[in-house]
């Protein structure tokens, strides 16, 4: 069974991004980025179902600046077998890279695709559905358990009332949420070892993909910010003041 | 312009999350229809049609829309609002399962989480966790958008007659099917329609605590919610879970117990009227969003706000 799996080069979660002085997009310059937190989540996945002896062969994929390469190298730290980096310097929205995804899928034809729920810093959480829908494929989005049965594949997924379950055939789109797995650090020896794995680059243009934007970004503000209001001294005093000042209660 | 609405419902009821969205399409203004799909699903519809300021409501009943799998209903919706010049959703994790994908059927790039109207086409929504509001305008001529419930309030659920009409031939798409769901049961309000809101942290200590939690939602009328912190250490379930990645929530009152505060958290509840913070560590982020803050170990705070209300 061979997994591709995808991954986004994002800000790292722990930086509060700021809006640009001039307010025409946020402020990225000399900002540490990562591999994003749901991304990491899948290729944990992926590494795993390898290790159960599930998946023969892991392929991560980016598609994003050159620089996505050190997110690509980390997956492969992690234990992905290759990388491809679909090269774009453009912004690129989820469904321009839904549609190079789904061209890397086809060359690639893996059993499943596995990707974080949403990147932290979009926040669109559109990418793996949209992927989903090209390949004609079924998806098993928010994922807290996958289990690999014979041809077919249970999701367990995270929604507003509690869990659902989905049975999917193969070939299958697998969105990871937080509760996946607990992703694990590369060790030094795997980190050397990925500088030697195998990483092919190719670019929307080489797969025939039309990313013309369709959404344009007119600007960013900070949201509006609240006022810390005052410190209560007592039970006493938090209660009267939830009856009788902000009557709440 | 013409609207659709996809309604958020069980069959046997409208939920009021659907009308967020109306709220929101009421904005962008024109005729605004309402597609509910789903497998013996007439009462919905019927409740979707006493909505007020809706011309239509379309029902497709067939046992495939049943649980609301994406691969069978994407198809559906980029059917019937392919004539549409917007389609709608509030921003449940079903609409977030399935607007994407009908979006991909329609080659459109779909906006996420509007939290608020500018025009037609142009639209503000929360990015990087909800510490920055981007302004972005589509050119797309199919806006498909989902909506932050939080951000619009419900349009009213009566007073409207609108037609009823069946549509759309049954979409099977035969790669998937509905296993089982694990719903937690509760007669406490949904947390994101609830007034009042209660949610714990990590110093909660541990999942037999939030009993302290429970009980004085009750007396309040409150629904319980979590952080991330406490989900993860499994106190409790990941539904209950508040913040960027679990439920928004902006009810009127909100008491974060034993929270620090993460900005995750925040982007979760900070649009609540009123916010108390109780923590014991006073330099905790939590109290910068708090109107009323509590320094104040929670053992012992819990059980003196549950005598005194």
């Amino acid at each position: 069974m061979k997994i591709l799996v995808a991954v986004k080069r994002v800000v790292d979660y722990n930086v509060k991004v700021r809006p640009k002085s001039d307010g025409t997009d946020v402020d990225l310059a000399n900002v540490k980025m990562s591999i994003n937190p749901f991304c990491e989540i899948a290729v944990e996945e992926a590494v795993r179902l390898k290790e159960k002896g599930t998946a023969t062969e892991i392929v991560a994929v980016s598609v994003g600046p050159q620089q996505s390469q050190e997110q690509l190298r980390t997956a492969l730290a992690l234990g992905a077998d290759r990388a491809i980096l679909v090269n774009s310097d453009e912004a690129l929205e989820p469904l321009a890279i839904a549609k190079c995804l789904k061209a890397v899928c086809d060359s690639e034809s893996p059993d499943i695709v596995l990707m974080g729920k949403q990147a932290i810093d979009g926040d669109n959480n559109q990418t793996g559905q949209m992927l989903a829908a090209l390949l004609g494929c079924g998806q098993g989005t928010f994922a807290s358990e996958l289990v690999v049965d014979g041809d077919k594949l249970k999701v367990t997924r995270e929604v507003d009332g509690g869990l659902q379950t989905v049975g999917l055939n193969l070939p299958a789109v697998v969105t990871s949420d937080l509760r996946l797995n607990e992703p694990r650090y590369a060790s030094l020896p795997n980190i050397m070892k990925a500088k030697r794995k195998p990483l092919d680059t190719t670019t929307p243009a080489d797969l025939s993909v039309d990313i013309t934007p369709r959404v344009s970004l007119l600007g960013v503000e900070l949201p509006a910010q609240r006022q810390a209001g005052i410190k209560v001294d007592d039970v006493a005093m938090l209660v009267d003041k939830l009856k009788n000042e902000a009557k709440v209660i | 312009m013409s609207i659709l609405i996809i309604a958020e419902h069980d069959n046997s009821s409208l939920k009021p999350a659907t009308l967020n969205s109306v709220t929101a399409a009421q904005e962008i203004g024109g005729d605004i229809d309402i597609l509910v799909a789903g497998n013996g699903c007439q009462a919905a519809g019927d409740q979707a049609a006493q909505v007020a300021g809706i011309s239509k409501v379309f029902i497709a009943d067939d046992a495939a829309y049943n649980n609301a799998l994406a691969e069978n209903v994407a198809p559906l919706i980029a059917e019937v609002g392919a004539s549409y010049s917007h389609i709608l959703a509030t921003a449940t994790t079903t609409a977030k399962n399935i607007m994407p994908r009908a979006a991909a059927l329609l080659d459109v790039q779909a906006i996420s989480e509007i939290s608020a109207v500018v025009s037609a086409d142009t639209f503000k929504r929360p990015i990087y966790a909800g510490n920055v509001i981007a302004t972005v305008q589509s050119s797309d001529a199919i806006k498909l958008l989902t909506v932050r419930g939080t951000a619009f309030d419900a349009a009213a659920a009566e007073g409207g007659s609108a037609a009823i009409e069946a549509v759309g031939s049954a979409h099977n798409g035969g790669i998937s099917e509905f296993v089982g769901e694990e719903v937690a049961a509760s007669d406490r309000p949904e947390l994101t329609a609830a007034k009042i809101v209660i949610s714990g942290g990590r110093g909660m200590a541990n999942g037999e605590n939030f009993e302290m939690l429970y009980s004085l939602a009750d007396k309040l009328g409150a629904a319980v919610g979590a952080s991330r912190a406490a989900v993860d250490a499994g106190f409790v379930p990941n539904d209950m879970q508040v913040g960027q990645t679990g439920k928004i929530v902006a009810p009127d009152l909100y008491i974060a117990v034993g929270i620090s505060g993460a900005i995750q958290h925040l982007a979760g509840m900070k649009d609540s009227k009123v916010i108390v913070a109780i923590n014991k560590d006073e330099e905790a982020p939590i109290f910068s969003v708090a109107d009323y803050g509590l320094v104040a170990d929670l053992f012992t705070a819990l059980p003196e706000i549950d005598s005194e209300v």
